[in-house]
Formats: structure tokens, C-alpha cells, sequence
């Protein structure tokens, strides 16, 4: 099986208030379709090496790469771009644009991209909408929805330029048990039936444990690397 | 850049208060810059106009002040001299070869007018009082040529005044003083005791009070007549010039050509155009300090603005907006701010031009002024945009460079 992402000896200090080493030489191999949970307690780093596979945190030593392209050292706009075309999020509050419908903030990844024409984008939109039971509320304010709606519109958000990984920072840290569940089984949707990778990092022992693998971290490490699905080693 | 749009205009139409406000603060500083400018310039331009009717271009008479160097100093040029009390020798004001000097100036290129005058001081008798005055001796059609004469006559033709030989063009003050009216005839005296009666065939309205309180205009041989003086007495040569701007240059030129004073209209009239350049000065240090007002505003307004959308422009970035994209975002909303502001402002700025130019004025006897004038060139509504424009640019800037360069793990991370 191919392997999506790929680090290869990732460190990571924070200077602030002293010198710490969040990160230690992570080595870490995700393969295409896997539904992958980052867990530890809190401080282990795991959202830290998040934002690290997310390319949005550059300040790293070792190296990062991701569908074939090494992105250690890319510049912040070609990073942007990459993140555009191949990087879905959901966080934990659903950051949609609040003055926008439910729609519109599907489509606003998608109208960056510009792989489309506008009105291509709006049927994909509708799609990712009715995939996820939210396409009869797609012309309402997102202000107006609700917190577990609000996730959906934020996961169809996170799809809507087939990105190869889906990652996540809590998704269901902020819902109740009812949403929780509807988020992850389209989560188990996404990766059974889409073969979409995603990577999650969550306290919710649950979740995880319904997951694919389990990486668990502790002190910058990851001391238990899951494997249902690891392949054979790559260095 | 669509998108950018698209997020901008929504970003401007979900709070259209704030919008208001801070367009508000432009079309204010631009309304009032076109406001002030329209008058100020409209001021200028009437001030310029009335100095350009009552001096000519260029100005070539016989300046007896100029300073005369002593026969001491011409022989010993290196000696020390004192010499007390200096006065000047009896000398005619005449200009010496008058005629044929303008003859030779009118074929210069660059000269569309030439008038040879002489004017003397004369006291105009009003029963037993005497009112002190000026008569000039001009060929009347060649000074309506340099200063449009024919279209201040409030009475009478110009051309009257070459049909009567003692005739006389009396300036409207003077007349309203004299309780004389078109037609009368008026007694004046020199200072050397010559008496003379003329008949006023028109009466003329400069509208400075200086001249029309104390000039007329008589025929050139009438002049020589009343001060004793041969037909070749001239005193002045007034010079029109096809640009105006060119007197500065061609003043000291004339001046070697004719071995006389020549003296441009700019230097002539300093202090009209020292007021000018004051006006000038105060109109846009206040407008600017208008616009810099507003434009602390919408920069405030932005910095909020961005201050309260920074989970967004966090998941914007996420989503892979570069930091140049999310600048362009904030900086077309500033820039619409800016242009849309602007235009009400020219609007306004019109709209108030216009009422200050109905506003009924008394210029008094000094200024023939009914109403303010006002400049309506289109020039300054397009400094106005441009000026509210840039100005709202670089109070949009500065907060969104600061978006632009805003690490979304911080918040993202909570």
C-alpha cells in the first residue's frame, strides 16, 4: 500500500519561556486510506506534530513530505498552495466564516483552487453537503446552525478539494455524544468507502480506540507507533 | 482575486455600520477639501482676473526713483563717498521715442498688444470741492485689446471716446462721487493749474475701487494738451503678451530694449499673489489634516476589524490562503472604503460648492462682488479621489500586512 505521508527524524523546540524540545526525531508513516488517531496526554507534542504534518508550522528540523513532495523548506505561499489543493481540516470550533452560508463556506477551498468553474463548485458543494445531511441547510447563515451541523458543513468544507488527508485537531472535542458519533462515522465513511486518509488528534479514548491505528504519544515521542495497517518499514 | 472580492464585499456588507462610519470620515475630509478648494481657487482666480484688468503683462514707463549713481562714484569707483540727501534732478516722466518703441515691440513674436499712455494727476472739481484723481491718455481701441474694456462699460461706447475729441471714459466711482452721469460734463484741473472741461461719453466699472474711484481714460492728445505737452509725450508703454507667464522672463529684456523701467505684472501686484499662495497653503494643510483624521479612523476600524476576524483569516490560511491573499482581502475593503467614500464626498464637496456660490456677497466699494466665487475645474474632484484614495490605502495597509502576517497555529491552537 502506497504511503501518503512520510517524516523522516522531525524535531521541534519551543523557546518560549525556555528552551524545550517538543518533538523528538518523530518518524511516522501514513499510509492512503487510513484512519489514523494521535493520542497522548496533554504536552506530548501531538497537536505540536500536528501542525507540523499540517505544513502550517515550519520551524522544524527533518523532514517532511507528503503525497510524494518534500515540503521541508517550501516557501509560505507554495505551502499555502499545497494546503489548498491537498490538505483538508477540521478543528475543534468550526471556524466557519460566520457572515457566509453554510454553502459558501464549502465552496470558498474550492473557489482558491479555481480548478473549476463557479458553478461546478456549487454542485460539488451540494454534494459534499448531501453526503454529510446538511444539504437543506445549505443557504443558512452558519452562524445559524448548530454545533454538530456546524462540524458537518466544517468536514465537507475540509473535502471539497478530494484532498489526500483529511487532519483533524479535537473534531469532536467540542460536541456532544450524539454529534460525536455521527462525526466519526462519516469519518469511518470517508476512509472505508473514499479511501480518504485522515489523521486525527483526539483525547476521546472511544474514538480513538474505533479508529484504524492508534499512535500514541508521550514526552515528544511516539512510544506506541499502532500498526494494524503499517506496512513493512521504509526507514 | 474574485474570491478576495467576494470575502471583502461580504466582510463591508455584514457590518454596515462600521462600513458607514468609517466612509463617512473620508467623505467628510474630501467634501470639505472640495469645499474649501472650490472657494479658495474661485478667490484666486477673481483676485488674479481683477489684478490682470487693472495691470498690464508688462509695465515700461520712466522711473525717476531709480537710483542714480553719483559722478563721485563714476570716476572714482573705488573711492569712499558720503553723500547726503540725494535728490533727483528736474526730469520729464516722458518715455523718449515712444512710438516708434512700440512699434518695434508690437512686431516682437511674443507681444500680442501694445499701448502707449500718459496719465497725470488731476483734481476733478465738484463745485468748490476738489477730488483727486488720475486721467490717462490712451488710444482707447488699443487699450480695449489689453484689457477688455469694452465689456466694462457700464455707459457708452469705447469707440464714442475717438469720435470726441474732449471727451472722457470716467470710472464708475468716481462718477457716482461726482454725481455726473453719462453725458455731463466734468471740470478738471492739473496740478500745474490747467483747466479743462470734457464731456463723459461712457463710464466704466473695473471692479477694483482703487481705479474706479480715480480713473478715467481721455484721448491721448487730449492728456498732452491739459499737461502742456508736445504731441510725442508719452509716459507709459503697457505691453500685453501672448503668455502671461512669460513676463518674468521678458520684464528685464524689455527693460535693456527700451533703456527704461519695465516692470512685470507678477512683481506689480506681489501681495495679491503672496494671498494666493497662503490660500493655497491653508487649504490643503486643512484638508490634509481632514484626511489624515479620517484615515486614522479607518485604520482603527480595520485594525478592529481584523482584530475580531483572526479565527477566520487562522482557517482562511489553514485552507490555503497565502499571506498576500488574505492582505488583498482587507486592502480591497479599505480601498472600497476610500473610493466609495471619496465619491459621496465629491458629491458633497459639489453640493456645498454649489450653495457657497449662491450665497449672496457684498464686496463692498473696494470689490464688485455680488456673490462668492467658486471654482468648479474638475482637476481638484479628481485630486480629491486620488488624495482620498491613497490616503485610505495607507491607513488600510498597515493592518493588513499585519493580517497578512498573522501564524494561524496560534490561534487554531487556542
Amino acid at each position: 500500500m502506497d504511503h501518503v505521508l512520510r517524516t523522516h527524524k522531525i524535531t521541534k523546540y519551543f523557546y518560549d519561556p525556555e528552551k524545550f524540545q517538543v518533538l523528538k526525531e518523530i518518524d511516522l508513516v501514513v499510509n492512503k486510506g487510513e484512519f489514523l488517531s494521535l493520542v497522548g496526554k496533554s504536552g506530548c507534542g501531538k497537536s505540536t506534530l500536528l501542525y507540523v504534518l499540517s505544513t502550517m508550522d515550519t520551524d522544524y528540523e527533518g523532514e517532511l513530505e507528503i503525497s510524494g513532495q518534500r515540503l521541508t523548506g517550501k516557501n509560505q505561499n507554495a505551502l499555502a498552495r499545497f494546503r489548498n489543493e491537498h490538505i483538508g481540516f477540521v478543528f475543534q470550533f468550526h471556524y466557519l466564516l460566520p457572515e457566509f452560508t453554510a454553502l459558501q463556506n464549502v465552496m470558498i477551498p474550492a473557489q482558491k483552487l479555481g480548478r473549476y468553474t463557479r458553478s461546478e463548485i456549487e454542485e460539488r458543494a451540494y454534494e459534499k453537503l448531501k453526503m454529510l445531511g446538511m444539504h437543506e441547510h445549505a443557504l443558512k447563515p452558519s452562524a445559524k446552525l448548530s454545533g454538530g451541523q456546524q462540524q458537518r458543513v466544517a468536514i465537507a468544507r475540509g473535502i471539497i478539494n478530494d484532498p489526500d488527508i483529511i487532519m483533524g485537531d479535537e473534531p469532536t472535542g467540542n460536541l456532544d455524544s450524539y454529534n460525536t458519533g455521527l462525526v466519526f462515522e462519516i469519518f469511518q465513511e470517508l476512509t472505508h468507502t473514499y479511501h480518504q486518509t485522515i489523521i486525527a488528534v483526539t483525547h476521546d479514548e472511544a474514538f480513538a480506540h474505533k479508529s484504524d491505528r492508534i499512535v500514541e504519544m508521550s514526552d515528544g515521542r511516539i512510544v506506541h507507533p499502532g500498526g494494524v495497517l503499517l506496512p513493512k518499514m521504509q526507514t | 482575486m474574485k474570491l478576495s472580492i467576494s470575502i471583502a464585499k461580504t466582510h463591508l456588507l455584514s457590518r454596515p455600520k462600521q462600513t458607514l462610519v468609517a466612509m463617512l470620515g473620508v467623505t467628510f475630509g474630501i467634501g470639505m477639501f472640495i469645499a474649501m478648494v472650490s472657494l479658495m481657487t474661485g478667490l484666486n482666480n477673481f483676485t488674479e482676473e481683477l489684478t490682470m484688468t487693472s495691470s498690464p503683462d508688462i509695465h515700461i514707463y520712466n522711473d525717476i526713483a531709480e537710483g542714480r549713481p553719483t559722478l563721485l562714484s563714476v570716476v572714482y569707483p573705488d573711492a569712499l563717498q558720503v553723500v547726503h540727501h540725494q535728490k533727483p534732478k528736474q526730469e520729464t516722466l516722458k518715455v523718449r521715442h515712444a512710438l516708434q518703441l512700440a512699434t518695434l515691440l508690437r512686431n516682437d513674436t511674443r507681444v500680442s498688444g501694445v499701448a502707449p499712455t500718459l496719465s497725470s494727476q488731476v483734481f476733478y472739481n465738484y463745485g468748490p470741492v476738489q477730488l483727486n484723481g488720475m486721467i490717462a491718455g490712451v488710444d482707447i481701441l488699443e487699450e480695449d485689446k489689453l484689457f477688455n474694456l469694452r465689456a466694462k462699460m457700464k455707459a457708452g461706447r469705447i469707440e464714442d471716446l475717438k469720435a470726441h475729441a474732449e471727451g472722457i471714459i470716467m470710472g464708475i466711482g468716481l462718477a457716482r462721487k461726482l454725481q455726473v452721469h453719462h453725458g455731463d460734463r466734468v471740470v478738471i484741473t492739473t496740478p500745474q493749474g490747467y483747466t479743462m472741461t470734457l464731456k463723459i461719453v461712457g463710464i466704466f466699472q473695473m471692479g477694483i475701487g482703487t481705479v474706479d474711484n480715480i480713473r478715467s481714460y481721455a484721448n491721448i492728445s487730449t492728456v498732452q494738451t491739459i499737461l502742456q505737452q508736445d504731441p510725442s509725450y508719452i509716459t507709459d508703454i503697457n505691453v500685453k503678451l501672448k503668455d502671461l507667464h512669460q513676463a518674468k522672463q521678458l520684464a528685464p529684456e524689455f527693460q535693456r530694449l527700451s533703456g527704461y523701467k519695465a516692470e512685470d505684472w507678477e512683481t506689480a501686484n506681489a501681495t495679491f499673489l503672496t494671498g494666493s499662495i497662503i490660500r493655497n497653503i491653508l487649504t490643503y494643510s486643512v484638508s490634509f489634516t481632514l484626511l489624515v483624521v479620517a484615515g486614522f479612523g479607518i485604520y482603527n476600524i480595520l485594525n478592529m476589524t481584523i482584530h475580531n476576524k483572526m479565527k477566520d483569516i487562522a482557517i482562511l490560511k489553514a485552507m490555503g490562503f497565502a499571506g498576500k491573499d488574505v492582505k488583498q482581502i482587507f486592502m480591497i475593503q479599505s480601498l472600497v472604503i476610500g473610493f466609495v467614500g471619496s465619491l459621496a464626498g465629491l458629491l458633497i464637496g459639489y453640493t456645498l460648492s454649489l450653495i457657497i456660490s449662491k450665497v449672496p456677497f457684498n464686496g463692498g466699494d473696494f470689490i464688485a462682488l455680488d456673490h462668492l466665487p467658486v471654482n468648479f475645474n474638475p482637476r481638484y474632484y479628481f485630486i480629491g479621489i486620488v488624495f482620498g484614495v491613497a490616503t485610505t490605502a495607507v491607513a488600510g495597509y498597515l493592518p493588513s500586512r499585519k493580517a497578512s502576517k498573522l501564524d494561524p497555529i496560534e490561534i487554531l491552537r487556542g
